[in-house]
């Protein structure tokens, strides 16, 4: 079992949800963002997903771009990514929690995908969720990322109906990403209803745990997603408070951190205060 | 080098590949539109009803075909070649960019869309697309860099006479790709009702095909009308390349002559050998961008790196991923021009011809500045002179010292 199986059988074993925090790598530097990433788990992340800084960012809105472009500013590489996960599994001793890289598949590309999926591996990397790798060109990956006990999350979106689900689904392991609505990152967000009828359609489509994102930045809108899903995802609102914790010259207040860890904690209440079946 | 194919015609195959260029890498909420869109396309592409109401639109509302006018004094100062100028520039709104409107707003009203949305560099095919949507009464959004919109004011300000809604997009360098990455982003949240009109042959399949396709007239006329003037086909083919939607149409129609000499022309900036340039094929590798794998200017781990061109229309860090795959094929020579011999060629046609040609069309003749006293006085050859350059008036004014 890959370690996002494992997680996902813990959970459902918990009787509860999970949480899935979106942090980028190395925003608004490699120490602060290291140092968010470490506390993660404690905060209350289940698994985690690590943002590859990209200078186009066609899926994203404004927080992440912005993220996107402090990390890069600041110096962030792919190398530099791997050493984050590195670190964070040697230091923590954290065995448990998944990490997976999301981004853009240009960087994956460029390094050549069989020698991506074997520095990830190695690195401490469970898996990918790459925006702008649909199904049908995802030949170019998912032989390298099996090979090397990677885990593939694609992404279905309310315009994958009936008819395509099972195509994307073809190609996912680990979970299905949900993109709950119609947009880029951090804009719109999905009624309750909306979710859960989504939710089940994919659910009569696979066995595979569904997570759900874009759109959730308060506790209350967490538990909600949890009701119907195995995990909601949050991104943009964390970065939002990394923000919120840079001075105006954009280096890190103090309170940076803790505010992060906080925010997560409340996240993480709402998420674990839905009892599942 | 890969083997040549018996037809240089015949691409992309089924799932958008030329060669391994093109393709479809984009979000899932695209995919299922783009897939519609391709279906539409082909159904769109084959019903001569549509067909016949293009043709209708390209003759008597943007006044094709263009002329294939020779350029005689041209000729005469360079001294060599036979130098034809295909006036792409007299359509209506001043470039070849309407070509490709017309047939994609077409499709736009065919396919039930409410709403228009395009990227524009130098604000032509802005202009194009905000004509084609006044005319068809479609509202209109075309994302534009902060720093285009200041270098081609003129254009904005068509575009707004004509009712299109000019957002300035602040991003990255503010210029073309920015613009191209805020309409995807605009697009993913407004899919159901929007069309997205791509001004080049670059992007998802099948943007780069359809593009083509619209595009191809210029060539095709081209066939014809150098068989009336000269009886024979031309022996040298030039056109300047951003996207490389002009330099496709002219192209195409002619890559299964093997005795038709094709060549394109890139942005050099200030100089190939300096970060500033816009020349993806010279100075790029393959990489995915925008929706397609094409020649890319990025850095070691993959990011993107900033374009330069005193030219808004080719400041771009890609190219249309069939260009890559004719560069690998080694079926087109790529060149490049810098901004000071684009200036230099503009310059040259508004005193020899009375033709003010857009400063991205100056970088084709940049190269045949080169090119033609280098070829016997019987060369024919055909420059495509894609766009006019009122909208660089301002600008060229300003680095020529004029008062206005």
């Amino acid at each position: 079992m890959s370690r996002i199986q494992k997680r996902f059988a813990q959970l459902k074993a918990d009787k509860r949800a999970g949480l899935v925090t979106y942090i980028t790598a190395g925003d608004p530097d490699t120490d602060i963002s290291y140092q968010i990433l470490k506390g993660l788990p404690a905060a209350g992340a289940d698994l985690i997903e690590l943002g590859m800084p990209f200078t186009d960012p066609m899926a994203d809105g404004p927080s992440i771009q912005l993220a996107g472009q402090r990390a890069l500013k600041a110096g962030m590489t792919v190398d530099k990514t791997f050493d984050m996960v590195r670190r964070f599994r040697k230091e923590t001793g954290d065995n448990g929690t998944p990490i997976l890289l999301m981004g853009y598949f240009n960087l994956i590309y460029q390094r050549g995908p069989e020698r991506f999926c074997k520095e990830a591996a190695a690195a401490g990397v469970d898996g990918f969720i790459l925006v702008d790798l649909p199904p049908e060109e995802a030949d170019e990956l998912k032989p390298f990322a099996t090979a090397s006990g990677l885990d593939t999350v694609l992404l279905t979106a309310p315009t994958t109906d009936d008819v395509r689900l099972p195509a994307v689904l073809k190609y996912a392991s680990g979970f299905v990403y949900f993109v709950s609505v119609l947009g880029i990152t951090g804009t719109k967000s999905a009624t309750e209803d909306a979710v859960r009828t989504h939710v089940e359609r994919i659910k009569r489509h696979t066995t595979l745990p569904v997570g759900v994102g874009f759109g959730i930045r308060t506790p209350e809108q967490a538990a909600a997603v949890a009701r119907h899903a195995d995990a909601a995802v949050v991104g943009t609102a964390i970065i939002d408070h990394v923000k919120a914790g840079l001075d105006d010259k954009g280096k890190a207040k103090p309170e940076l951190v803790p505010g992060v860890f906080a925010y997560i904690k409340a996240l993480a209440d709402g998420v674990r205060g839905v009892r599942k079946a | 080098m890969p083997s040549a194919p018996n037809s240089f015609r015949t691409g992309p195959d089924e799932r958008g590949h030329f060669g391994i260029f093109g393709g479809r890498y984009v979000a899932e909420t695209l995919m299922p539109l783009i897939l519609d869109l391709e279906k539409a396309y082909n159904e769109a592409k084959a019903d001569p009803q549509f067909q016949g109401e293009l043709k209708y639109l390209l003759s008597q509302y943007a006044g094709r075909p263009s002329p294939l006018y020779y350029a005689k004094r041209l000729t005469e100062k360079l001294g060599g070649a036979k130098i034809y100028l295909k006036r792409d520039e007299l359509n209506h709104t001043g470039s070849h960019k309407i070509n490709n409107v017309l047939g994609q707003v077409l499709l736009a009203k065919r396919m039930g869309k409410t709403r228009v949305i395009a990227e524009t560099g130098a604000g032509q095919h802005g202009v194009a697309t905000a004509t084609a949507c006044a005319l068809f009464d479609i509202p209109c959004v075309v994302f534009m860099g902060s720093v285009d919109v200041e270098r081609q004011a003129p254009n904005v300000a068509r575009m707004k006479m004509l009712g299109a809604e000019v957002r300035p997009v602040t991003a990255g360098a503010s210029t073309l790709k920015d613009a191209m990455n805020d309409a995807l982003r605009d697009w993913v949240a407004t899919c159901e009702n929007t069309f997205y009109c791509i001004g080049t042959v670059a992007g998802p399949h099948p943007y780069p095909a359809m593009v083509r396709d619209f595009q191809c007239v210029i060539g095709e006329e081209v066939r014809k009308q150098i068989m009336e003037a000269e009886g024979r086909l031309p022996d040298t083919l030039v056109a300047c390349i951003g996207g490389g939607s002009n330099a496709m149409g002219l192209f195409h129609p002619f890559l299964d002559d093997p005795g038709v000499r094709i060549v394109g022309v890139e942005a050099a900036g200030r100089g190939l050998d300096t970060e500033e340039h816009a020349a993806s094929l010279t100075g790029g590798r393959p990489g995915v961008l925008h929706g397609n794998r094409t020649y890319l200017l990025q850095d070691g781990d993959g990011q993107i790196t900033e374009a330069h061109s005193i030219s808004a229309g080719l400041d771009y860090p890609g190219i249309g991923p069939e260009h890559s795959w004719l560069k690998e094929m080694g079926r087109v020579e790529y060149v490049s021009a810098t901004d000071d011999e684009a200036v230099e060629a503009f310059q040259l046609l508004c005193k020899l011809e009375g033709i003010i040609p857009a400063l991205e069309s100056s970088h084709g003749l940049a190269h045949v500045m080169r090119l033609a006293p280098t070829l016997p006085k019987d060369n024919l050859l055909v420059l495509n002179l894609s766009g006019r350059g009122d909208k660089d008036v301002p600008q060229m004014a300003e680095r020529l010292g004029m008062k206005i």
